[in-house]
């Protein structure tokens, strides 16, 4: 990270001009820039996983050493990619160009980028579609928008399909449901053909093959990773939990983002976890094989997600577990929800979700027997089943962010704030149109938050640091919850960056602030080792907690 | 110049018709031939296009979720922004169809001091609804001349259409709308910038197009006037598969006639067929019921996986000394 | 997933709609409405003419009358003279000299093209 080649946040902020060139955007060609790319894949890690056309290369040199037959390769690979997914050769043909999404794009917030535009994003690879692809295209040309596939469209390409985090804001916009996602996923695949995928995606995508999880943390050392998380819980809490890895014959397989067992804040939110389900007495284990619920395999091809992802069911029937519940985390949960059981199911080895405290049946689980945390811990709270102490977080004025993932490929909305309003007191929404489905990318999804492109992330990130930033002036809001763990390291650095002041906590971490663990001693800090602000407050308060709880109804959206 | 080869495309097909129908006289090529090639076309061309989508498959099941889940049945879920079943899909699907729902949402995003602010931007939505309205108002018009005795409800729309009673022929509402909508939506493609610069060639030709039919329309309605009987028998004759050149029905009308011929033969080709792609949208017409029922992608196949047991092999020794359970020892 | 049978049953509705038009008419003999010129007076006619030639009263009948009524009720005159030089009232009564049966003659048209006439609020019809 370059740390003094970053431009102040005013500067950056003022940097961004939203007025077009006056030169069409086909006879620019895209300039690539440092500190908004990242390296180039590792002939290792493509090797690992046994992608073609691996090599080092380097993308900010001229000479990417391509494949000879890498147009012919590419048109091919378009071509099957048109005849496999409707979604794509409809959106190739259907877009009219009415520029509603054109804005909706935080690259575009941030960069004024006119290729950042999600319709001009499309229509780098349209126009090769209709070069190639249309009759209008192959006799009229460039008056019909075709163009040839060269090298610089192959730059160009590169360079803004690893400028889109998929987050499909702009699929809320469109008129007719045009998801640059789809379009972005196809040219990543593409452009994976022919050795170009970047090694922050490809690196931890190989690490999770081979060890199960993006970070490359082998079985010891998660299970020492967690010992010190136990360790930290006992020195809060005085309780000694004793969680089982790889157990056989657990009622529940726990997966869960790998980020969230190796740094803070995702360690937190771990911890939240670990307690919560002591606390429940629940009867589940972690895997050391599945330890990695997210997917980089996603970012990259169909294929590899399936790869990554098929740990997840195998883990499940080896160990015979009943259900499988999943942590906090976007992109994972959008696999969950709409691609696991399409590629490795279907699940029939497995039992319906059924909580074992509340004795709910998770229906909307019902094919993939997977459920996401937070739908199992509203539930939990829903039934008075949890002792909530939330002036234990009074010291925190939180926001949520809805994650891209969870918002638009899911639908996740009440059920965090259901238990954010039982586990603080005091919770600002941010402004309607930059939350639930309209929320903004934390800017490096997708594979994006690395280290060299930190100006292209910190562009991304601005449209919602800025809707931190009117929260933060306004109602004092320091701390930024959420249920993604790219979120909770990516939002970190973006906060330091344009809204020094807040930090950023997965629920879970609040969640075992508020939570009144039986026999455990007074707690006189929070999870992070903050003093408690209301720490003399005992246990009457959070009975009258648990009774609000009972009382409440489904999210309401406190304190806007 | 992206606007100019368009309107040169189209000024160029008005000069075609005059040259054709004034000078040489081609009745039959212009009223009967062009008309039923460019239907054959169209309908051949859509067809071609909706089954060349419907054959490529929906291999996953990815609906844009814009409301709350259907979860815990204490959660209120959002059934049209969120639909979990076939009745929320198609009231979405109505909606977008119908009232252009997504659209509606847009707003115009704004760097305000400080802040990046978000302003209500309905300009785009209200001539879209203004333009696709009042163009179907006006085909269901136009089937007065397809019908020997006018259907009742075509007649109602055109009274209510005509009802200002403003000179003789009335003027009816929707042409106005039609043609200020179609002058909006071109406006704002040269004065917009970021408008400017996504804008195709492929973009201002069909909006040439809907223009000179709507003026060619209008000016035949209002001003030049032709022999209505005559048109009528002239399309009446097409229809019923007993076409026949009709003889003294201005070249205005065979404008307009050409110009339309244009669009249905070039609307299967172009962006235009949007109108039948919203319908087969899979972010749009998909339940959000992934993970009730499970999604068959019929090219799914059997991939290279690193199997547990592999897994193992690797590690097992440090499994063992970190006190993990082993399947071999 | 394809839902092939949800896609062709659009596309039979969708063409079903819009060749209604045609199946409807098909094979039908569709005569034009032929407004009768039966009439005594016309019949007597050496040169059958109208107050303009045929071609621009069939097209332009409705702008003719609208004028004449504009001229009348602004009271700038009542009569009108013809390409042809010919002199004529600007009534109602000229063209009933003629076309003596509305229903025969106005009403053939209008009706083949569904056209609603405001002329009859005011004016009665001819006797025939």
């Amino acid at each position: 990270m370059a740390k003094e080649k970053e431009p102040k946040p005013e500067e950056l902020f003022q940097s961004i001009d939203y007025k077009a060139p006056k030169k069409f955007w086909m006879d620019t060609p895209a300039q690539i820039r440092p500190g908004m790319f990242c390296w180039g894949a590792k002939a290792k890690s493509l090797n690992t996983v046994g992608f073609p056309n691996a090599r080092d290369w380097n993308p900010s040199e001229e000479n990417w050493k391509l494949p000879d037959n890498w147009q012919e390769i590419l048109i091919e690979g378009l071509r099957e990619r048109l005849d496999k997914y409707r979604s794509l050769r409809l959106f190739m043909d259907i877009c009219v160009r009415c520029g509603a999404c054109a804005d909706k794009c935080h690259f575009y917030i941030g960069t004024g980028d006119p290729k950042n535009m999600p319709v001009l994003r499309a229509e780098l690879m349209r126009s090769v579609y209709r070069k190639y692809f249309t009759t209008g295209g192959k006799v009229l040309g460039k008056l019909a928008g075709a163009r040839e596939l060269d090298l610089q469209v192959l730059k160009e390409w590169w360079y803004y399909f690893f400028q889109c985090t998929e987050c499909r804001r702009c699929s809320v916009f469109c008129p007719y449901g045009i998801d640059q996602a789809e379009i972005t996923m196809a040219g990543r695949e593409l452009l994976n053909l022919i050795g170009l995928n970047i090694e922050w995606i490809m690196g931890p995508a190989a690490n999770c093959y081979m060890k199960g999880n993006h970070l490359g943390l082998e079985p010891h050392t998660i299970v020492n990773n967690v010992e010190f998380m136990l360790d930290d819980i006992e020195t809060l809490t005085g309780i000694r939990i004793n969680p089982s890895f790889n157990r056989k014959g657990a009622e529940i397989l726990f997966v869960t983002p790998s980020g969230d067992l190796f740094a803070d804040p995702g360690t937190y939110t771990c911890m939240g976890y670990l307690m919560l389900f002591h606390e429940l007495g629940l009867d589940y284990t972690w895997s050391t094989y599945a330890s990695e619920g997210g997917n980089f395999g996603f970012f990259t091809s169909n294929e590899l997600a399936k790869r990554l992802n098929s740990k997840i069911y195998a883990e499940a029937k080896r160990l015979g577990v009943k259900w499988i519940l999943g942590g906090e985390c976007g992109h994972m949960w959008r696999v969950l929800n709409q691609y696991m059981d399409t590629w490795n199911g279907p699940a029939d080895f497995l039992e319906v979700p059924k909580s074992p405290i509340t004795g709910t049946v998770f229906e909307n689980a019902k094919a993939t027997k997977m459920t996401h945390i937070i739908e199992f811990t509203a539930d939990l709270i829903k039934h008075g089943k949890l002792k909530l102490d939330p002036s234990r977080n009074d010291h925190l004025n939180v926001t949520f962010h809805d994650s891209c993932n969870t918002a638009r490929g899911m639908g996740v909305f009440e059920e965090p704030r259901y238990v954010i309003n039982n586990i603080c007191r005091n919770f600002f929404e941010m402004p309607r149109e930059t939350i639930r489905e309209q929320t903004f990318c934390c800017g490096s999804g997708s594979g994006l938050n690395a280290g060299e492109d930190m100006e292209l992330r910190l562009r991304g990130g601005l449209a919602r640091a800025n809707a931190v930033k009117y929260v933060h002036d306004k109602h004092g809001v320091n701390m930024l919850a959420n249920i993604c763990a790219i979120d909770r390291a990516a939002l970190t650095t973006s906060m330091n960056y344009w809204v020094p002041g807040v930090t950023v906590a997965g629920v879970h971490e609040l969640l075992a602030n508020a939570l009144v663990m039986t026999g455990e001693k007074p707690r006189e800090t929070d999870l992070r080792g903050e003093p408690l602000p209301a720490s003399e407050e005992d246990v009457s308060v959070s009975a009258r907690a648990v009774t609000q709880a009972e009382g409440e109804t489904a999210g309401g959206e406190a304190n806007v | 110049m992206k606007a100019l080869v368009p309107f040169l495309a189209v000024v160029f097909l008005v000069l075609l018709v005059i040259a054709g129908v004034k000078a040489a006289g081609l009745y039959f090529l212009f009223g009967v031939a062009v008309p039923y090639a460019a239907a054959a076309i169209f309908l051949l061309g859509f067809v071609y296009k909706v089954v060349k989508w419907g054959r490529t498959p929906v291999p996953f099941h990815i609906p844009t979720t814009c409301g709350q889940q259907k979860s815990l049945p204490w959660i209120k879920p959002n059934s049209i922004e969120n639909p979990s079943g076939t009745g929320g899909v198609i009231m979405r699907m109505l909606l977008e169809v119908f009232l252009f729902r997504s659209l509606f949402k847009n707003r115009k995003t704004k760097i305000k001091g400080d802040y990046i602010a978000y302003s209500w931007a309905p300009w785009l939505w209200l001539s879209g609804m203004a333009f696709h309205w009042s163009f179907l108002l006006i085909v269901i018009r136009h089937l007065r001349f397809f019908f020997q005795s006018v259907p009742v409800p075509v007649q109602a729309l055109e009274h209510l259409d005509s009802i200002l009673n403003w000179g003789v022929p009335a003027l009816y509402i929707t042409d106005v709308i039609f043609l200020a909508a179609v002058t909006y939506l071109f406006l704002r493609r040269v004065t917009l910038a970021h408008l400017k610069a996504i804008t195709l060639p492929a973009d201002y030709f069909p909006l040439f197009l809907l223009f000179g039919i709507g003026a060619s329309g209008a000016l035949m309605r209002y001003h030049l006037r032709v022999d209505v009987v005559g048109v009528k028998e002239l399309v009446m004759g097409l229809v019923s598969l007993h076409p026949a050149a009709v003889a003294g029905i201005g070249t205005i009308f065979y404008i307009h006639l050409f110009l339309i011929s244009t669009l249905f033969a070039y609307f299967p080709w172009s962006k235009l067929v949007h109108a039948g792609g919203v319908f087969l949208s899979p972010t749009r017409n998909l339940s959000n019921n992934s993970r009730v029922v499970r999604h068959v992608n019929p090219w799914n196949y059997p991939v290279k996986v690193h199997t547990y047991a592999e897994y193992e092999d690797d590690f097992r020794e440090k499994m063992k000394m970190a006190g993990l359970p082993v399947e071999k020892e | 997933m394809y839902n092939g049978g949800k896609i062709i049953a659009g596309l039979v509705i969708f063409l079903g709609i819009v060749t209604f038009p045609i199946y409807y008419n098909a094979g039908k003999a569709n005569p034009g409405p032929s407004p009768s010129l039966d009439t005594p007076a016309i019949n007597q006619m050496k040169v059958k003419h109208c107050v303009e030639s045929r071609q621009f009263m069939r097209a332009n009948h409705m702008k003719l009358l609208r004028g004449w009524m504009s001229m009348v009720l602004s009271g700038k005159g009542c009569s009108y003279v013809s390409t042809t030089g010919e002199k004529y009232d600007m009534s109602w009564d000229t063209c009933w000299k003629c076309h003596s049966s509305k229903k025969q003659f106005c009403d053939r048209c209008h009706q083949y093209m569904a056209v609603d006439l405001p002329c009859w609020k005011c004016h009665s019809e001819p006797n025939t």
